[in-house]
């Protein structure tokens, strides 16, 4: 099954390869990750996409936590969420295809960032469904090159992922 | 006040209550080393090769209960440690290694005698950190020796560059910890404690099962209450040997690969599991599939990733072990009455328990040749089981856990996780630093202890008078039972058909050496090696193709067990 699991870990270099090493020395798998600053600069959010099955998913949800400069694991499939990812796609666009591509632009309400004369390149956002449907519309006319940011997500309504009074007041020597 | 990194980290040291370091300099240390030679309170023990300086902390570690600590160089000092941590890391042991690093300018630039250790040890460490601002260092060894002893102990790395030891600033050494994405649970879930005690107490076969959270969490007396209270059979893994004393009547011995007969039929048939600082390890449950069939399982543990990893756990319990026990056992007082019932409805299963007991208990038969096994008794009835004892990995390591009893904790050292060869002689010499006037003995084989055999320099340089057994059969023993088993007898690399005059080598390193030939020699000799005051070596020719039994053969259920 596939979860997408928010991260939040102290802005320090390193981090990152601490939670990349601990997915692959593990054998857990990564669809997708990124990662930036949040409000709060000592912070990082990483987005993680991953997949197994529950036993895998309870074990990286605990796996992660364990890590030292990890502050807050959240399991997206626990709440209501809205996810988006952004793509970057360069196309054919030569004479006759350039009217289709600018209509299925339109239509997915995503935007022409580059022109040549052979090409476009177009900026979508969606949610996973809506990229997946976009990309099979404009596989037959030729997808040149594809980047992908993966998916991002947050709580709907007014939920908010924050870490708790207590963890933010830190562990003593005890 | 203003002081040099060097001095911030001898000031650090002695705030903490460190009085060892296990070390070996190189130009990296030099700073630290100077400053280092103006602190005798600190004792200092040079090693021969930094892997005994990891391995010579842990096992400081391991008898005293308190943080190990070593210092090596950079680049290649700093990679012969890697051994030592995983082996603290895999047994959660306290350990600060301190590397030195080559300055912050040259980082990345593979410099001379550079190594990214803190990549390279990032999987095998609770944490580390590089130290790239002296205003850090006094804060980042603070939280070092927090991070190794709290929670899941284990193993910290901290790298210290050269210039950084240099550098000067003010010294304040932090009061306190703050550490915001860290908090381990030490009280358990009450409401989960209760729901234990009633699953215990409406069990008919309940068992323990105990782990080396016992030991690090200070947790053997309360076990033994709780053992006693509710006439529990007691079974533990090799990490959890001297949690619960080996020569109790409801002691089972060790459970797994090499565990009892009556151990492994008991967890088998039980219907009700109290684990407790164990961690069910592969070498522990055999076939996951097959483990314990019929048992509700209750699991306590200080790490919550450890708690249904392998095998399906029906009440976690996250919480340090002593904290959890005695949780339980003021809930059982609640619980007055339905104890008698729970008392009268155990028994059959007592006496089953025993019948096993009976039926295969360990054994082995005498022939021409002396025995290993022998000689360990032995070693035991001599010692009355208060020695400290460190074992090397293999058939030394197994038969020392059928047949040492272990009655306290923190009296037997060993590999459990990792299955390091060369770890118990140097941490015979940490154990040994700790504690000057006790029997520190490392039971040995002649594989293993040419591992880390150059540590007998150190024991004779610093006075430590350890004692080596070397269970002497020619062969990297364990291995070749394998390949008695399951590769058709083909002794391929296992036999060593050349090994040291190990006699004669303790005597070229100023050290004593014995050799034991006959059974009669024995006692004899034991008695004087463990009465002289210097290191000794003790070579005892035994029966070359000696195995371990019982054995559940990798993959198989611990039902299935090889008796002979
Ligand atoms: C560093 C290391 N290398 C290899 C092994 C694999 N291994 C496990 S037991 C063993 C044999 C040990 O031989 P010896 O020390 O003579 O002990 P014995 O089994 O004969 O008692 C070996 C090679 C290991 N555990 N550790």
């Amino acid at each position: 099954m596939r979860h997408i699991i928010s991260v939040l870990v102290e802005n320090e270099f390193g981090v990152l390869s601490r939670v990349a090493g601990l997915f692959s020395g593990r054998g857990f798998n990564i669809e997708s990750l990124c990662v930036a600053e949040t409000l709060d600069p000592t912070i990082s959010s990483m987005t993680i996409v991953t997949s197994g099955n529950d036993t895998i998913i309870e074990q990286i949800l605990k796996q992660l936590n364990k890590l030292i400069n990890v502050i807050k694991v959240t399991d997206f499939r626990e709440m209501d969420y809205v996810s988006r990812e952004m793509v970057l796609v360069k196309v054919n666009a030569e004479e006759k295809k350039r009217e289709e591509v600018l209509r299925m632009v339109e239509i997915f309400r995503g935007k022409i960032i580059d022109v040549s004369p052979k090409t476009y390149t177009l900026l979508i956002t969606g949610d996973e469904d809506k990229i997946k449907a976009f990309l099979e519309l404009l596989k037959p006319i030729g997808i040149k090159e594809l980047v992908r940011t993966g998916p991002v997500a947050i709580a709907r309504g007014e939920k908010v992922i924050k870490i708790k009074e207590k963890q933010s007041k830190g562990g003593e020597d005890g | 006040m203003k002081k040099t990194g060097s001095q911030i980290f001898v000031e650090c040291l002695k705030m903490e209550g460190v009085d060892t370091i296990f070390c070996y300099p190189g130009g990296a240390t030099l700073n630290i080393t100077d400053v280092l030679s103006q602190s005798p309170e600190i004792k200092q023990i040079v090693v021969r090769h930094e892997q005994g300086a990891v391995h010579a902390s842990d096992g400081y570690a391991r008898a005293t209960g308190k943080v190990g600590v070593c210092l090596v160089t950079s680049g290649p000092g700093a990679t012969n440690t890697v051994t030592g941590i995983a082996t603290a890391y895999m047994d959660s042991i306290p350990i600060v290694v301190f590397t030195c690093q080559v300055t912050t300018m040259l980082i990345g630039n593979d410099a001379f005698q550079e190594a990214d250790i803190v990549g390279i040890t990032r999987p095998c460490t609770k944490h580390n950190y590089l130290v790239k601002d002296v205003k850090d260092l006094a804060r980042i060894i603070k939280e070092a020796f927090y991070l190794a002893r709290s929670g899941r102990p284990g193993p910290i790395l901290v790298d210290i560059p050269k210039d950084v030891s240099a550098q000067v600033c003010d010294f304040k050494y932090p009061e306190k910890v703050f550490i915001r994405s860290y908090q381990p649970t030490y009280v358990g879930h009450a409401g989960q404690i209760k729901r234990a005690v009633k699953l215990i107490l409406s069990s008919k076969r309940p068992i323990l099962y105990t782990g080396g959270g016992i030991i690090s969490s200070g947790a053997s007396q309360e076990l033994i209450k709780l053992a006693e209270k509710l006439s529990l059979p007691v079974t533990n893994t090799l990490m959890g040997l001297g949690g619960f004393p080996g020569n109790h009547k409801q002691f089972l011995g060790m459970l797994g690969m090499h565990g009892t007969y009556a151990a492994n039929m008991a967890i088998t048939n039980s219907d009700a599991i109290i684990a407790i600082g164990a961690r069910f390890d592969d070498r522990a449950t055999g076939n996951t599939d097959a483990f314990a069939p019929h048992a509700q399982i209750i699991h306590v543990d200080i790490d919550p990733t450890s708690i249904s990893k392998s095998i399906k756990v029906h009440i976690p319990i996250v919480g340090d072990s002593k904290n959890v026990i005695k949780k339980m056992l003021e809930f059982i007082d609640d619980e007055k009455d339905s104890i008698k019932d729970y008392k009268e409805g155990i028994k059959d299963w007592l006496e089953q328990i025993e019948k096993w007991k009976k039926q295969y208990p360990l054994t082995y038969s005498k022939g021409d040749r002396l025995k290993p096994q022998y000689v360990i008794e032995r070693i035991y009835a001599l010692t009355k089981g208060d020695a400290i004892i460190s074992t090397e990995v293999g058939q030394n390591q197994m038969w020392t856990a059928q047949f040492y009893k272990f009655l306290k904790p923190r009296t037997i050292l060993t590999s459990g996780g990792l299955g390091t060869m060369g770890y118990g002689f140097p941490a015979a010499i940490g154990a040994q630093v700790a504690f000057p006037d006790r029997l520190v003995i490392d039971i040995a084989g002649d594989g293993s202890i040419q591992m880390n055999i150059q540590e007998l320099a150190t024991a004779v340089q610093f006075n430590l008078p350890v004692k080596v057994v070397i269970l002497n059969n020619g062969f990297l023993g364990m291995v070749r039972q394998w390949q008695e088993l399951f590769y058709g007898k083909r002794y391929t690399w296992t036999h060593m058909n050349f090994a040291p005059d190990f006699v004669k080598l303790a005597q070229a390193y100023n050290a004593v050496g014995y050799r034991i030939e006959k059974e009669e020699e024995v006692d004899k000799i034991l008695k004087e090696a463990f009465a002289n005051k210097r290191p000794t070596f003790i070579d005892v020719p035994v029966d070359p193709e000696e195995g371990v039994y019982p054995m559940v053969p990798a993959g198989a259920a611990l039902r299935d067990m090889l008796l002979v």
